[in-house]
């Protein structure tokens, strides 16, 4: 099995792509991803708000690249991951979702994420998860 | 006694509310998801597609597909739900649904269980309406894909109704 990059990582996604998700940045077991507001998106037609399952895709997207960049990680895949939706993103504003892998065990790690539109004090949901975390062979 | 509304009427009226209200979705179209119907049971189904795909590798549908196919099919099945009685009543008519589109229930909070790996072929998901208030509502649902036994993902969401004209 070849090892992938954080980068490779999210470009490797065929669903993070169909969504044009951009990783802002990475390291540490912390994340920055987001994506543009796109008609395709939307849940509610009569607000244009982006569908809350978008939002969920964008954060897992970003808890998992969170734990790729923790220090030893070699996979991950989420084990659960609870959205809490404080309000609706507004229509044509970018979201951005960060993520930091906060605590890990042998084999679990711990994400909470954050995400806002353009008003970056008042974040649209937040999220927590448990994750796989398995470890590069330290030979 | 009247006489009992022909079957196909039936059919008709119950499928043109339905396609209506999923074809308001664009997220739902954007994934492919259709519903089947029978009677007043609601099954989301999840045509396989290539860009589905999280990890290439296993190959495994995105975390994120199995999270927004679940969240679709719960506010479809609370919202069916919610227009059921009207729609048998004659109250709400399903031709004129379109240019009036019911307002749909608001995710308040969802957790995804992931159970499986996501296999690269069509999933199925059944939501189920657990409590459904005049202002909250809870809704469980899950997923599979070949045997119904074997659920792959499952979630349960709170959301907040719509506040309805005839309370």
């Amino acid at each position: 099995m070849t090892e992938t990059s954080p980068q490779e990582f999210i470009n490797a996604l065929p669903f993070a792509r169909a969504l044009g998700m951009r990783l802002d940045s990475i390291g540490g077991g912390r994340a920055e991803i987001s994506m543009a507001w796109d008609a395709r998106f939307v849940g509610d037609p009569a607000t244009g708000v982006i569908h809350g399952g978008a939002v969920s895709a964008l954060m897992d997207t970003c808890g998992g690249a969170a734990v790729m960049s923790y220090p030893g990680a070699l996979t991950t895949a989420t084990i659960d991951l609870r959205i809490d939706y404080m309000r609706a993103a507004t229509p044509g504003q970018r979201i951005t979702a960060r993520a930091e892998c906060y605590h890990v065990t042998r084999r679990v790690a711990f994400v909470r994420a954050t995400a806002h539109d353009e008003d970056s004090d008042n974040p649209v949901a937040t999220a927590t998860g448990a994750f796989t975390f398995d470890r590069k062979e330290s030979t | 006694m009247s006489r009992p509304e022909p079957v196909q009427q039936v059919k008709h009226r119950r499928d043109l509310a339905l396609k209506t209200l999923v074809d308001a979705v664009p997220y739902a179209g954007f994934l492919g998801i259709v519903f089947e119907r029978h009677g007043d049971e609601l099954t989301a189904v999840l045509p396989y597609d290539d860009k589905l795909i999280g990890n290439p590798v296993l190959p495994a549908l995105h975390g994120g597909v199995i999270a927004s196919f679940l969240e679709v099919a719960a506010i479809i099945e609370l919202s069916w739900a919610m227009l059921w009685d009207e729609l048998e009543s004659g109250r709400l008519r399903p031709e004129e649904m379109a240019a009036n589109l019911p307002r749909l229930p608001k995710t308040i909070d969802f957790t995804v269980d992931y159970l499986r790996t996501g296999l690269p072929r069509d999933g199925y998901a059944r939501a189920r309406v657990n409590r459904s208030g005049r202002r909250y509502a809870s809704v469980h649902v899950e997923a599979w894909q070949d045997n119904r036994a074997r659920l792959f993902a499952q979630a349960t969401g709170h959301f907040l109704m719509p506040q309805r004209a005839d309370g």
